[in-house]
């Protein structure tokens, strides 16, 4: 049993966590690029944490369901329709064959999250189901393919369905501004007004901004840095390249490289950027890797607490 | 041992969940056959996700279920101080060889190398073919191997304005690097060849042909034996 696919969109992918353990042979991680969200909507059904979803980026995405069952939409609201009703972001809702679920346009934030009971059933390339376009890996061809106009996303029909919803403190806030920033890497080769321009500066989000990075616009940062030694990039590592416009390199990124790092934005933090959109303001503010731990350890805790 | 080798490597928290392992400031081989120690040794170790290694330093990825940032750095200095390094250059490498087509109609910038470097398209090729390669890093794209050191005679700067694509197969130099292309991809580096073997088959169990730390030598291989190995001629 399956999700028709009646129109696809801007960009939705199949996403799980991202496939790990291969980055030393150059394959990125890919995932969801609002894990929290991601981990809401898998325990709001009840699913293995890792069980695959579907990422819509901005909307204009509608499925006709072809059996019965139970879906969880969390993150951004794109919108959403049941059957022509609006539906909120953040809960579960009973599905039952003929029905036409419909993204709309981003009225907060920009990515939104689809689980169903079970996770969708897709056949995993390095152990994941992660789609990276860029590296031809993933997605329901295996092939890295968007999902397409006339697409079947798999799925086990059930009658279960419990009504619920992520606790309103457990939401996150996308209008937040402050994206936390860990120091390390090249952080000592920057100077000390530069490091000033970086945490007192605003920046902008770029046209430039996809899965693989956001490239921001603003007050230039480490013009006279060179190149280092190419080494590892980190998830949320902060590159600057010669123009000293900074780049927050995400779950896409290349896996290793030679511009200089500030730091890495936070898990949390790096969630809250991809649901901003280019022209979107946004202001870096240190955190201790103690405070970015604890926010880690908080957001895990909800979530099996919830459960 | 040697003097650029920083050990214990220097631990910098990057993120709550990866930290740079720092083993020397300048690039050679027994910087790399430690790397390469420190990345096998951890490798089986649970709560660790994903190991980086490139040329002189190491990113851990951990799961942050499994470790917090104190007892990773522990983990750490417990496996890399079990390795004995002096053990470490007896260790047979990998080694790869991988057959290659120098043909100007798949290396388009064959000739331009000698032009730039004073010798025959011949003298580039050999030279080339002679050095034992070390795979110091893998990224760019998957299985994409960095592999020094290039001869001096024969190094040329990346192309000014990178091609668009640059067909899969292709085997480059730039400076003192050199790799095959394992996929189409865009590119600025000089293209001498194209070999007929895939670097890279995710159905395999071995993945990628080339792994950080193998020792890679290029051969030369006539058109014909390029084609029968189903080597194929699109355009640059």
């Amino acid at each position: 049993m399956a999700f028709k696919v009646i129109k696809p969109g801007m960009l939705a992918l199949v996403q799980d966590l991202g496939r790990l353990g291969y980055q030393h042979l150059g394959v990125t991680t890919g995932g969801p690029m609002d894990e929290p969200a991601f981990r809401w909507a898998n325990a709001l059904l009840g699913n293995d944490d890792n069980a695959a979803q579907i990422e819509i980026t901005f909307g204009m995405f509608t499925l006709e369901a072809q059996a019965q069952t139970s879906i969880a939409i969390t993150g951004a609201d794109l919108a959403a329709t049941l059957n022509g009703h609006s539906i909120l972001s953040w809960q579960t809702y009973q599905i039952s064959k003929g029905d036409v679920l419909a993204f709309h346009q981003p009225t907060f934030g920009l990515r939104a999250y689809l689980a169903v009971k079970g996770g969708f059933l897709i056949k995993p390339v390095l152990g994941s189901v992660a789609t990276v376009m860029r590296e031809k890996l993933g997605g329901l061809t295996g092939k890295g393919d968007k999902i397409a106009t006339g697409d079947r996303l798999p799925f086990q029909e059930t009658t279960y369905h419990k009504a619920c919803h992520v606790p309103r403190l457990a939401i996150p806030n996308y209008d937040q501004v402050e994206i936390d920033v860990v120091t390390g890497y090249q952080y000592d080769h920057f100077s000390g007004l530069d490091r000033a321009r970086f945490f007192s500066s605003e920046y902008t989000l770029s046209q430039h901004c996809d899965r693989m990075g956001y490239r921001l616009d603003g007050t230039a940062i480490g013009r006279n840095l060179k190149g280092i030694i190419s080494e590892g990039i980190a998830y949320g590592a902060i590159q600057v390249p010669s123009d000293g416009q900074p780049i927050v390199l995400l779950n896409d990124r290349q896996t290793i490289g030679g511009y200089p790092k500030i730091g890495c934005v936070t898990h949390s933090s790096g969630a809250l950027l991809a649901q901003k959109k280019p022209g979107d303001s946004i202001g870096f503010r240190y955190v201790t890797v103690d405070h970015a731990e604890r926010a880690r350890h908080l957001l895990m805790s909800r979530i099996n607490q919830w459960r | 041992m040697n003097d650029a080798l920083i050990f214990p490597p220097d631990v910098d928290m990057v993120s709550d969940h990866a930290c740079l392992l720092t083993f020397s400031n300048t690039i050679c081989n027994e910087v790399a056959d430690v790397i390469a120690a420190v990345s096998s040794a951890l490798c089986d170790s649970l709560g660790v996700v994903d190991l980086v290694p490139s040329y002189t330093t190491l990113l851990v990825v951990f799961n942050t279920d499994h470790f917090d940032r104190f007892n990773i750095l522990k983990h750490i200095h417990d496996i890399s101080t079990a390795i004995d390094l002096e053990k470490l250059s007896q260790q047979a490498q990998n080694e790869v060889e991988i057959p290659v087509y120098y043909g100007s109609e798949v290396g388009p910038d064959l000739e331009g190398i000698a032009t730039h470097c004073g010798l025959s398209t011949d003298e580039v090729i050999q030279l080339h073919c002679a050095t034992r390669y070390r795979a110091y890093a893998i990224g760019f794209s998957p299985g994409f191997a960095f592999l020094g050191n290039v001869p001096e005679a024969i190094r040329m700067p990346r192309k000014t304005t990178p091609r668009l694509k640059v067909p899969q197969g292709s085997v480059a130099i730039a400076e003192q690097q050199t790799a095959v292309y394992p996929s189409v991809s865009p590119g600025g580096w000089q293209i001498l060849g194209r070999t007929p073997v895939s670097l890279v088959d995710w159905e395999s169990d071995s993945l990628a042909l080339i792994q950080v730390g193998d020792t890679v030598r290029f051969k030369p291989m006539s058109r014909e034996d390029f084609l029968a190995q189903g080597g194929l001629l699109d355009g640059v």
